[in-house]
């Protein structure tokens, strides 16, 4: 088995005085996608930012290709190659589409040109002009992933990205995770929506507490659905 | 006559106005950039006005180095004083309450005003304006100084200058971006801390400039600074607190109307900007180009 191309080991963090996670371990290696599943509360956007350095300060090991970058400033970590796409999709109020969607710098060879970003989601293509916080939850939440795809990040974060959309736009956003996947991305999700996540995932991480404490096989995931109902609390 | 004022008295003070205005234009502007990206109240930016200036007549002094040099050498000087207070201090406030950043720039102010009286006590000294802008020209009505025209000339440029750059080019989107979510733009991979540098470096470099420029018409004295930054605080928060675009209309505008005030009712000319800045925070507390809360 090739080393992970993401191995995140006795990961801490702390939001001022509290401590929200307590030595999280996951890996994911390239070309996979991989889930994290838990709780409102469990940590799992944390861990996301804590991998992308937003959250300090941040003890253990977060390895990206080899590289050590726990001690590492947050744009030094993105320009090894990863992105973020984020909860609450940070789209910037006063950048328009076409600025927004070509702020991130491009860190390395290999990114998706503009047109293959409008391929996955045309509707960009028509609001380029657009003030960035004008569009619709669904197309803000398609410029967030778009603009992360240009970059030739490998590894892209999604945190949520179907939250509170309508089931055709999650119809839509999943389509293009499976594309991104078939492409070659490696993609760690966080993802509330299980059913959706079966469809696409190759593991499935479960988040309490600021711990992984357990780790489901997608072939196992229809057997364990009553233990991961009860993870879930649902 | 005009509603029983001289014309030749009216044009005057609009002049005047508008010299006023340029230089709240210019002042405002650099705090509205600073305060967007660093959430820092620059209190010292009178005082590096004051440098400005200052740097300017040494180099005349000590270099004799013109005032076309001076443009651009004291701008530069003081920008990179700015970069390595911002490195030492202001840097370590990152985070906390604004409250820090006002006490710390408001420390340094202080310092950098005492020193200089210490110096050269409050009389202040001349400096020559540049032999190619003296003289001016009659236009009937009034007598237009040539140097008073490239001061307003040259402000409007710079001031829309830095607001193209702003609003238009890619570099001007991260500005803006950082000033929204700083912690994002990073984890794009842009160097914000670096950024951040540049920016207080930049914004305090357009105040020395200013400074250079009212070299000649005001005398170069540790407390040209300290009179104007008080007004310039009021038309920032007219405009409405880090609007680029609003530091800029609002300081002509409200030069223009300082000078009107002037003529028509003198005695409230000290206090018309206060009296807007009162109205404004009744009606609009955002400014009157700020983003409403």
């Amino acid at each position: 088995m090739p080393d992970p191309l993401l191995s995140v080991k006795g990961l801490e963090a702390w939001y001022g005085e509290s401590h929200v996670l307590h030595g999280v371990a996951l890996e994911v290696r390239a070309g996979e996608l991989v889930t994290v599943v838990g709780r409102n509360g469990a940590g799992k956007t944390t861990t996301m930012k804590s991998i992308m350095g937003m959250v300090r300060p941040r003890t253990g090991s977060v390895k990206f290709s080899g590289v050590e970058t726990i001690g590492l400033p947050s744009y030094k970590i993105a320009r090894l190659g990863i992105a973020l796409c984020p909860e609450e999709r940070g789209i910037f109020a006063s950048l328009d589409v076409a600025e927004n969607l070509v702020l991130p710098p491009k860190v390395r060879d290999g990114g998706l040109t503009n047109e293959q970003v409008f391929d996955l989601f045309p509707n960009l293509r028509e609001r380029l002009r657009s003030q960035g916080t004008k569009l619709s939850g669904g197309e803000q939440q398609m410029l967030a992933i778009g603009r992360i795809l240009r970059t030739g990040a490998r590894l892209l974060l999604l945190d949520e990205p179907t939250e509170g959309l309508a089931p055709v736009i999650v119809q839509q956003i999943g389509n293009s995770i499976r594309k991104l996947k078939a492409e070659g991305f490696t993609i760690l999700l966080v993802e509330q929506n299980l059913r959706f996540a079966g469809t696409v995932a190759d593991r499935h991480y479960v988040m309490e507490r600021g711990r992984i404490v357990d780790e489901i096989p997608n072939a196992a995931l229809q057997g364990s659905m009553e233990k991961v109902r009860q993870y879930l609390g649902v | 006559m005009l509603f029983a004022v001289p014309v030749q008295a009216l044009f005057g003070q609009l002049l005047i106005g508008l010299i006023n205005g340029s230089f709240y234009a210019l002042l405002s502007l650099g705090l509205a950039i600073i305060f967007g990206l660093l959430n820092v109240v620059n209190f010292a930016h009178g005082a590096l006005y004051m440098l400005g200036a200052f740097v300017a007549w040494f180099l005349s002094e000590k270099a004799g180095v013109g005032y076309w040099g001076a443009l651009v050498l004291a701008p530069l000087a003081v920008g990179i004083f700015g970069a390595i207070a911002e490195r030492l201090f202001l840097r370590r406030l990152a985070g906390l309450d604004p409250l820090y950043g006002l006490l710390l720039t408001f420390g340094l102010a202080l310092i950098l005003q005492g020193l200089f009286s210490n110096w050269f006590g409050s009389s202040g000294m001349p400096y020559e304006m540049p032999e190619r802008l003296t003289g001016g020209r009659a236009l009937g009505f009034m007598f237009l100084p040539n140097y008073r025209i490239w001061v307003i000339g040259v402000s409007l440029v710079i001031c829309f200058g830095t607001w193209a750059v702003i609003e238009r080019t890619r570099l001007g989107s991260w500005l803006r971006a950082a000033t929204e979510n700083a912690a994002l733009v990073s984890a794009f991979g842009i160097n914000v801390p670096r950024m951040i540098t540049i920016t207080y470096a930049l914004g305090v470099a357009l105040a020395a400039f200013a400074g250079v420029l009212a070299a000649p018409i005001y005398r170069v004295s540790p407390q040209m600074g300290e009179n104007l930054i008080i007004v310039v605080f009021a038309v920032v928060v007219v405009g409405g607190m880090g609007s680029i675009l609003g530091s800029i209309v609002t300081g002509f505008s409200l030069g223009i109307l300082e000078g009107l005030t002037k003529v028509f009712y003198p005695e409230a000319s000290n206090t018309v900007i206060f009296v807007v800045m009162a109205l404004v925070l009744l009606v609009r507390p955002a400014g009157l180009f700020g983003k409403q809360a």
